[in-house]
């Protein structure tokens, strides 16, 4: 809105110009487009991610601990199959409440959440950016923790199974980024935030877990190698667009007061 | 006869079994400043919140900029400067970044971020993070925020709180009383200093326990009054 | 403000004892022995109706939030968390029959390859932190709008999750008790009748629990209005129930 300029400068005298201005300033505000709030909402959480660097290496390292506390507390030096499959899809939803976790924690205590109430922007803005950034979060991480989860303990190389594993981890990622908003919405305004997330979250995740371990099992090579089957990628695909819709739906009651 | 900015009428919001507010009725005329007064509790920054759209009103009729809330609270959005206790702003964020985000929720070009900057003199600091900001500096970046889209109406919840008087003064063209009568701008100020506030206002609210206690022109209005309510 | 509250309770507690005496009788006395199981299979007349009524209760918990959030008054709220609440209470006796009927038929207290108590455990372990989630939020509002929006995501999830377990099980057993389609008539009669009463016990205790808070709520509002209203300082106990300020005549400012 280029009406707004001039507001710094001394009196401007009753020129015809004036009320024409008056007339904009008392007329409704357009709203801003919801793909703009998105992007703007999406590059402050880059922002704020860059400089504190909280969530995306902290996953990244917990996920890489955890593969080594998986070596010993197993007793083994290579996983195929079931138990990979397993072994990696537990190590990333666990990372992935670390993401969540500090998804919202910026805006409820500095004030984001009412900023945004406060401007002619789309609510569903919020959950979309928020969605997606904890969307991206989730690739980039993947991009550490599976190299390092073919490194360090998978036994078969990942080679030829990689792009259906790309597949079935970004079916998975959906469906996390969903719940993910959704949950840490709802548990950065409680009192024990870091508790009640995880708790809410784990057994909403029950599904993905079946429908991503039964699928990335046949990729791990193990008892019965080959394509994960077409149920699981149907039910995780099923998942995400239930919870999709659902996180959508829901997120602006969470918002306002 | 100008229309009226803000036209309150028992006003109600309580917070499960706790009254927050309860028959609060005001009447701004567009242009005039309202300087809201009370002890800590009493209700200003829940009428501040209400008036701001971010809280719904429990019962009574509300209505801000000509928008019915909580029903119509979409259509003020975006024409309201708020400044509450806590400053709206992300810590790890510079100024220039925050107000930048800002500007793009609200519409608002990035030359407007420059011009507030300066105009709040914050200029030189504008690449540092919020966080190593003094909090009268913050304050100023807060300032700046609310001032972005140039707002018609002013919602401040004590907007002086850690400013030196050069800062106040400094800060008069973006929150002060408008000084183009073709751009009236709307104020409902929440203040604790009495002399101060009365001098900036054109009427008085005092609020005690969530009710009206005092409700007068400022001119007929002495520092006295206001100082009973903390009694 | 709710003079009807407690109306239709005595029929409904009389019909739920007539119902359960009916049902009771007819497990003892008129179904027959299964061949297989022998007198343990007849937990299967509890456990089953309780298991089918607390997972409707779960999902008749979503629609009344769904309802809150639509219309804004508090009173859905309060039957979507007495009907959450009633079907977790619901969901323990499962649980526990369940187990009883795991050992006595495969000798274990708990069985991974049954899938429909598998999934019953998530989706119950899901609800468990119905109540801590509303304890957890101070202002009644917000915290009635989050537990809406939790019971209308978990009651979404009821469905999804038996699809997702159901899948993942192999058959390993002959799933004879599955459905009431193939079983023999009396056994169907008396299971018909059994999940009536459970679920008519399910309705009552849930309106019982209903009128008890709103004739709580009319007491405090009526005690508040004696000690002079504003006087007295509200109750500051923190809670997990949903409360019914009943003093709001217009609550929510009068829109559709």
């Amino acid at each position: 809105m280029s009406a707004s300029a001039g507001a710094t400068g001394t009196a401007a005298g009753a020129t015809p110009r004036g009320t024409e201005l008056q007339r904009a300033a008392n007329a409704p505000r357009p709203q801003v487009p919801v793909l703009r709030t998105v992007g703007a909402l999406m590059r402050k959480e880059l922002l704020v991610e860059l400089r504190t660097l909280e969530s995306v290496p902290a996953m990244s390292l917990f996920s890489l601990t955890t593969f080594v506390v998986f070596h010993f507390a197993l007793n083994r030096n290579v996983v195929e199959g079931d138990l990979a499959a397993g072994i990696l899809w537990v190590t990333l939803l666990f990372a992935a409440l670390l993401g969540m976790n500090r998804l919202f924690v910026a805006d409820a205590d500095q004030g984001g959440f009412d900023a945004f109430l406060l401007a002619p922007v789309d609510r569903s803005a919020m959950m979309l950016a928020k969605a997606l950034t904890l969307l991206a979060y989730l690739v980039v991480f993947e991009l550490v923790a599976v190299p390092a989860f073919g490194l360090l303990l998978l036994g078969p190389s990942l080679g030829h199974a990689l792009p259906d594993l790309i597949g079935v981890l970004l079916l998975g990622d959906v469906g996390v980024a969903a719940i993910g908003t959704l949950v840490g919405a709802i548990a950065v305004r409680t009192r024990a935030r870091d508790l009640l997330g995880p708790l809410l979250a784990l057994p909403l995740f029950v599904p993905l877990v079946i429908g991503g371990a039964r699928a990335s099992s046949p990729l791990f090579g193990g008892g019965h190698a080959g394509a994960p089957a077409a149920r699981w990628l149907l039910t995780m695909g099923l998942y995400d667009l239930v919870f999709g819709l659902i996180a959508y739906a829901l997120f602006e009651f969470l918002l306002e007061d | 006869m100008r229309s009226c900015a803000v036209e309150v009428e028992g006003l109600a919001r309580h917070f499960g079994e706790r009254e927050a507010l309860d028959g609060v009725s005001i009447s701004l005329a567009e242009g005039a400043t309202l300087v809201v007064f009370g002890p800590n509790g009493a209700g200003k920054t829940t009428l501040l919140r209400v008036l701001a759209g971010l809280l719904r009103p429990h019962a009574g009729e509300v209505r801000v900029l000509g928008a019915d809330l909580p029903q119509h609270a979409h259509a003020m959005r975006g024409r309201v400067g708020f400044i509450g206790h806590e400053p709206l702003l992300y810590r790890e964020l510079t100024p220039r970044e925050n107000l930048r985000f800002h500007a793009r929720l609200q519409g608002v070009g990035d030359d407007r971020v420059e011009e507030v900057l300066g105009a709040v003199g914050i200029e030189g600091r504008a690449a540092e993070p919020l966080r190593s900001l003094s909090r009268g500096m913050v304050q100023r970046v807060a300032v700046a925020r609310a001032a972005l889209a140039d707002p018609p109406l002013l919602l401040l919840d004590e907007p002086y709180a850690n400013l030196d008087p050069a800062a106040v003064e400094l800060l008069q063209p973006l929150i002060g009383r408008s000084a183009d009568p073709a751009r009236p701008r709307t104020r409902v100020i929440c203040s604790h200093d009495p002399a101060g506030g009365l001098a900036e206002a054109d009427a008085v609210l005092g609020l005690r326990a969530g009710r009206v206690a005092l409700s007068s022109p400022a001119a007929s209005t002495g520092a006295e009054e206001i100082t009973e309510l903390y009694r | 403000m709710h003079p009807m509250y407690g109306k239709g309770l005595r029929v409904l507690s009389i019909a739920t004892v007539a119902t359960m005496s009916v049902g009771l009788a007819l497990v003892f006395f008129y179904a027959p022995l299964e061949e297989e199981q022998g007198f343990l299979q007849k937990i299967f007349y509890v456990h089953v109706p309780l298991a089918i009524v607390s997972l409707a209760g779960f999902i008749v918990g979503g629609l009344f939030a769904i309802a809150h959030l639509r219309t804004r008054d508090q009173r859905w709220d309060m039957r979507s968390y007495v009907a959450i609440h009633m079907s977790l209470i619901f969901g323990v006796g499962t649980l526990i029959t369940g187990s009883i009927w795991a050992k006595g038929s495969w000798g274990h207290w708990w069985v991974w390859d049954e899938p429909t108590l598998v999934s019953y455990l998530i989706v119950f372990l899901l609800y468990v932190t119905y109540q801590p989630l509303r304890f957890a939020i101070e202002d009644p509002e917000r915290q009635a709008r989050y537990a809406s929006v939790f019971a209308i995501t978990a009651g979404a999830f009821v469905p999804l999750n038996f699809i997702a377990v159901r899948l993942s099980t192999a058959y390993v057993h002959p799933r004879v008790l599955g459905s009431t389609s193939n079983l023999p008539g009396p056994m169907a009669l008396t299971f018909l009748v059994c999940l009536a009463a459970i679920a008519l016990l399910y309705t009552t205790l849930c309106k019982y629990e209903l009128t008890a808070k709103h004739a709580r709520a009319q007491v405090r509002a009526l005690r508040r209005q004696l000690s002079g209203e504003r006087e007295r300082a509200p109750e500051r106990t923190r809670t997990a129930a949903p409360r019914l300020t009943a003093p709001h005549p217009s609550v929510g400012g009068g829109h559709s």
